[in-house]
């Protein structure tokens, strides 16, 4: 059971989020050819190692977060929030903090 | 072997005897005995039967690692098979017996001259009825079916009751600093000196007694008092009965709790079993090393056991468990027992295989040196044991000795199953012949004897610097290591070229020459050895055997015992039973029930409920006796004539709120929602990126910045999350909220040519709902006769006029109450989900049934309405050129050739004339059609209706209710042109 620091919620167990996909995809605008949306729906990298990746923390504050997670260790190296925005104001919180 | 109960010492407590039975007998035991103490103080010698061979088994060790008094226990209901004696805790009115055996353990026909015995030579199983795939596939599955289930009960493991568990189980979270497995002498200290740093600290015990080889040894009784309580002390939490059976990741540990396996009465406040799930910031195993045999011939006969179980009968049972013993021994560690049974009145024999003892010799015990039992004989118990020594590469006789007890110290394997789990690879050890646990960057550190440290002093310390490395004190552990000599390493001992059975896997009753034959067989990997002779399979996932096994193997290889590897242990480390893992979730607990706010007013009404996913549904409502069969019939065909009410609160419900909420639904949507009208609603299909179809629902715009977007019952999760996706990752510019309001509102379906004048009967005086003020697809706020605020839409599942009305869910009674009325006044009913069924199927409606994730929306036939103007999700990929065939499936309308006949969802459909393979498509769904009057279906085939036009097909079911002829027709079979609903 791996457990994900929540920026919001602190840390709590894997069980409560759901994995959502690869957080390097950049998706392409919705009237881009198909050949980018194919490249960005089907193609992913096997990653052994740290993996930037979404998890959505479904049974807690519903906010969808950037994992890096290393796929061999399951080690947590950083989590922020999905939304630039959001991870913008932590950062700022953080610099701040400091 | 002739044990007997001695008149002092041990831990038992001879004030309370304790009766019990075995195999149908009353026997007594004392407090404070296990099973196995009793049965062996009581002269029981043969307490099993063997898994393969039906060999006579007794009591071989003192703990989880016992391979041969394994029993049943308990009646009934409670009946488990696979119990350990040594380990299961003596209570009265225990009631346990012999499993494998038939008539019983002591005359077992199935052992009858060794009668099973050539069928169960490695890879038995495989090589006689499993073929050989791919070339055979499925040559021999049908005999193996049938000889599986004699084999089975000839080589059973014991049986499990059939009846359901009475028992309930818990769950339960903990936090600690530090987790400390094991209570001996390491374990305590490494408890004490953690907690003493301040650390919350867990300490948990498998034994129902704390103190590990402590508790070996009378004159460390203070020592362990004295610690126990200063560990107490300290605020450690203990926890006894309670074993750590799995390390997962970031320092989460399983632990299960006996709570009540060793009560005589039952209290029904508490569960039978707790389930922990344990987080821990580091954890200290401290779980000891288990004594292992090697193999020679008979090895496995009751009157053979590890030399250190001699000593836990005799210093906690108060037994001598042999009058006349014979102690093999390969190391040191048997020297203290050898003693303690000799002042306790029996003949020792300590037979060393290693020329020279460095341990100074016990008062009135014989010492052999350089030899080792070659073959042990006598039936049901020892009576004499040959020895070999090891001259010029081979075995040689060494003279006999009789006896009635064998005792055997192969050496010690560390107990570094949990560390594996976590992928510490254990390292071969060559000089103390064991795995010593592996490194891992996680916060787990091993002391005491399962770190190999074999000295007790040793293993205090070894706890204590475990501990300092656990609070992060840069504190090198120690070294692995103790025997004043050198432990000899030995695993066989046989003649040259003479077969024998010498037992390496008790439990699964693997032999050495198993070994060999794999490894003749070509089965060199230690993983495949396993698996084809099933060493280190059994319930106790080959703690005793394991080494010995990879031991021959890497001698019939010619290759050192780490060039051979060893397998991964994984979790549980002792069984766990099924009833734990689910803990509360069993019976209506498995998964949580949905009920909708009209959920009571329903059943009040007469509903017959159905499950649709986790909600429960009014199915039908049944009149004067019907069927579900009349019962939706008359509803359908109500719902057409004049009106009828339907419970739809289950659907999805999102508000879509904020100045971008248009644009939002604009792209989520395959149609257009930027321009939709305040006041109105709107049916909507969203794709997934990959251009398939995702779910659809109506939206309705409340105000210019605020949408209600309804979901299927089924995907309203789903679409919530989908929602949150776009909006935080992908579309973080847009200023929308959405939140789930699916259990805020009560939602009900009146459908049927009288359902507007039902509903009007319902409003506050003056309330316009014509159909110049609410026209097809408009909404609308309303206030019910009584002032209940709701929201009203004019949608149509059914094709007729009908409308979708909701009001907060806690007003959900009145509002049916007051519908209810003015619909019954006017011939309505109400109807479930058999009913909305057919109406929709009579109006060619898809739902998840079609909607399952393989259709295009061209496939649905509605790709009319997918926007040319503007770009969605999944417009890009919908373009896929397999995407756009036109022999794709295609939704279309199904009703029998002969219009009597019925046919069955999930019948494939094909081409008349060949009707074979997977056919041209599927049917999705059937019902009986009142307006029609036949049964009718819906689902997907090549090319659509037109393509079927001329072309006869058939329903094919041939394992139900055979082909039917069909006719293609188009999905809307009733009211094509959807005259009613606008009406
Ligand atoms: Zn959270």
């Amino acid at each position: 059971m791996i457990r994900i620091p929540c920026p919001f919620c602190g840390t709590r167990d894997h069980s409560e989020f759901t994995y959502g996909g690869d957080g390097t995809i950049e998706y392409p605008a919705l009237d881009a050819p198909k050949e980018d949306w194919h490249d960005a729906v089907f193609l992913r990298d096997n990653v052994c190692g740290m993996q930037l990746e979404t998890w959505h923390h479904v049974h807690g504050c519903r906010m969808w977060l950037l994992v890096e997670r290393d796929t061999l260790t399951h080690e947590i190296h950083s989590v922020r929030p999905a939304h630039p925005g959001l991870a913008a104001m932590f950062e700022t919180d953080q610099e701040a903090g400091e | 072997m002739t044990a007997r109960r001695l008149d002092k010492g041990g831990r038992i407590d001879r004030s309370a005897p304790v009766d019990f039975t075995w195999d149908g007998k009353t026997l007594s035991g004392y407090a404070g005995d296990t099973l196995a103490s009793a049965l062996m103080a009581n002269g029981e010698r043969v307490l099993g039967r063997s898994f393969k061979y039906h060999r006579s088994r007794g009591i071989m060790s003192a703990g989880v690692e016992e391979s041969g008094a394994i029993v049943t226990v308990g009646e009934g209901a409670r009946r488990e098979p696979n119990v350990k004696a040594t380990v299961q805790e003596l209570y009265g009115g225990l009631c346990a017996s012999g499993q494998n055996s038939w008539p019983n353990v002591r005359f077992d026909l199935g052992a009858v001259s060794g009668l099973f015995s050539r069928f169960f030579a490695a890879g038995f199983y495989y090589k006689t009825f499993m073929g050989l795939p791919p070339f055979e596939w499925g040559h021999g599955t049908g005999l193996w079916m049938q000889y599986e289930k004699l084999i089975r009960k000839a080589a059973g493991m014991g049986t499990a009751s059939r009846e359901p568990d009475p028992d309930c189980y818990d769950h339960v979270h903990a936090f600690c600093d530090v987790l400390v497995v094991g209570s001996g002498p390491a374990g305590l200290q490494a408890a004490l000196t953690a907690a003493q740093a301040g650390r919350d600290v867990l300490l948990v015990e498998q034994d129902f007694e704390l103190g590990g080889d402590y508790l070996n040894d009378p004159g460390a009784e203070m020592q362990r008092l004295e610690l126990i309580n200063a560990v107490k002390g300290a605020g450690v939490r203990v926890m006894i009965r309670t074993t750590a059976f799995g390390l997962y990741d970031h320092g989460v540990a399983g632990l299960l709790e006996k709570v009540t396996d060793h009560l005589a009465n039952l209290d029904p406040q508490m569960p039978r079993q707790r389930f922990w799930t344990v987080r821990a910031g580091a954890t200290i195993l401290a779980t000891g090393a288990l004594e292992r045999s090697f193999a020679f011939e008979n090895n496995d006969h009751p009157g053979v056991m590890t030399a250190a179980a001699a000593r836990v009968y005799l210093n906690r049972y108060g037994i001598l468990p042999g009058q006349k013993i014979v102690i093999s021994t390969t190391n040191d560690s048997v020297y203290a027992a050898a003693a303690e049974l000799a002042a306790a009145g029996a003949d020792v024999i300590v037979a060393d295989f290693r020329e020279e003892a460095g341990v100074g010799l016990p008062d009135g015990v014989t010492i052999l040196n350089g030899v080792a039992p070659l073959k042990v004989l006598g039936r049901s118990g020892v009576k004499r044991v040959d020895l070999a020594k090891h001259t010029n590469g081979s075995w040689v006789p060494a003279g006999k000795e009789t006896c009635d007890l064998l005792l055997v110290s192969g050496g010690w394997s560390p107990v570094v199953n949990l560390s594996s789990h976590r992928g510490a690879k254990p390292v071969w050890n060559a000089s103390q012949a064991c795995f010593l646990p592996g490194t891992t960057s996680e916060p787990i550190f091993h002391a005491g004897s399962s770190a190999g440290i074999w000295d007790r002093e040793d293993c205090e310390v070894a706890g204590q610097r475990a501990a300092r490395q656990a609070i992060g004190e840069n504190k090198k552990s120690s070294q692995p290591g103790g025997w004043k000599t050198p432990i000899r390493p030995l695993y066989e001992v046989r003649l040259p070229n003479q077969q024998t059975k010498a037992f390496v896997d008790f439990q699964h009753d693997v032999t050495g020459d198993d070994v060999r034959l794999a490894n003749q067989e070509g089965f060199v990997s230690v993983e495949h050895l396993k698996r084809y002779t099933t060493l280190g399979m059994a319930t106790d996932q080959g703690k005793m055997g394991n080494i010995i096994g990879l031991a021959l193997m890497a001698d019939a290889l010619g290759k050192d015992i780490p060039d051979v590897g060893t397998t991964r242990f994984r979790p549980p480390y002792t069984p766990v039973a099924i009833g734990a893992l689910a803990g509360r979730n069993v019976a209506a607990h498995f998964k949580p029930l949905r009920r909708t706010p009209l959920h009571d007013w329903n059943l009040r009404h007469g509903a017959t409920m159905t499950e649709a996913g986790l909600w429960h549904r009014p199915w039908y409502f049944a009149r004067n006796g019907e069927g579900i069969d009349e019962a939706y019939v008359r509803e359908a065909a109500t719902v057409r004539k004049s009106v009828g009410i339907c419970d739809v609160s289950s659907l999805g419900k999102i508000a879509v709120q904020g100045p971008d909420a248009a644009e939002f639904l604009n792209r989520v949507y395959s149609n257009g929602f930027a321009k939709l009208p305040v006041g109105k609603a709107r049916y909507g299909i969203m794709l997934r990126d990959d251009g398939m179809v995702m779910d659809d629902g109506t939206t309705w715009r409340l105000a210019d910045t605020e949408f209600l977007t309804t979901t299927t019952t089924t995907n309203a999760g789903k679409v919530m999350v989908r929602f949150e996706e776009l909006l935080q990752t992908r579309w973080p510019d847009l200023k929308v909220h959405v939140s789930s309001v699916s259990d805020q509102w009560a939602g009900v379906s009146i459908a049927g040519p009288k359902s507007r004048e039902t509903i009007a009967a319902c409003l506050e005086h003056g309330a316009d709902i014509s159909n110049e003020a609410l026209p097809f697809m408009g909404v609308s706020r309303v206030t019910l006769s009584g002032g209940v605020e709701a929201l009203i839409a004019r949608i149509s599942f059914s094709g007729e006029l009908a409308y979708e009305l909701y009001v907060q869910a806690g007003y959900g009674d009145a509002m049916m109450d007051l519908l209810w009325h003015a619909a019954e006044t006017r011939g309505g009913c109400l109807y479930g989900l058999e009913a909305l069924g057919t109406l929709r199927i009579e109006k060619g409606h898809v739902t998840g049934a079609e909607l399952d994730g393989r259709v295009t929306i061209d496939d649905t036939g509605l790709g009319k309405m997918a926007s040319t103007k503007k770009p969605f999700i999944g417009s890009s990929l919908r373009q896929r050129p397999e995407l756009l065939r036109e022999d794709r499936p295609q939704l279309v309308g199904i009703f029998p050739k002969d219009r009597s006949q019925r046919f069955k969802g999930g019948s494939l459909l094909c081409d008349a004339d060949t009707v074979t393979g997977f056919g041209e498509g599927w049917v999705t769904g059937v019902t009986h059609s009142p307006a029609l009057g036949h049964w009718i279906g819906i689902g997907y085939i090549s090319g659509g209706a037109e393509a079927w036009k001329e072309r006869p097909a058939v329903a094919a079911d041939p394992v139900r209710s055979g082909n039917v002829d069909v006719e293609i027709v188009s999905p809307h079979m009733f009211d094509p042109t959807g005259e009613r609903m606008h009406g």
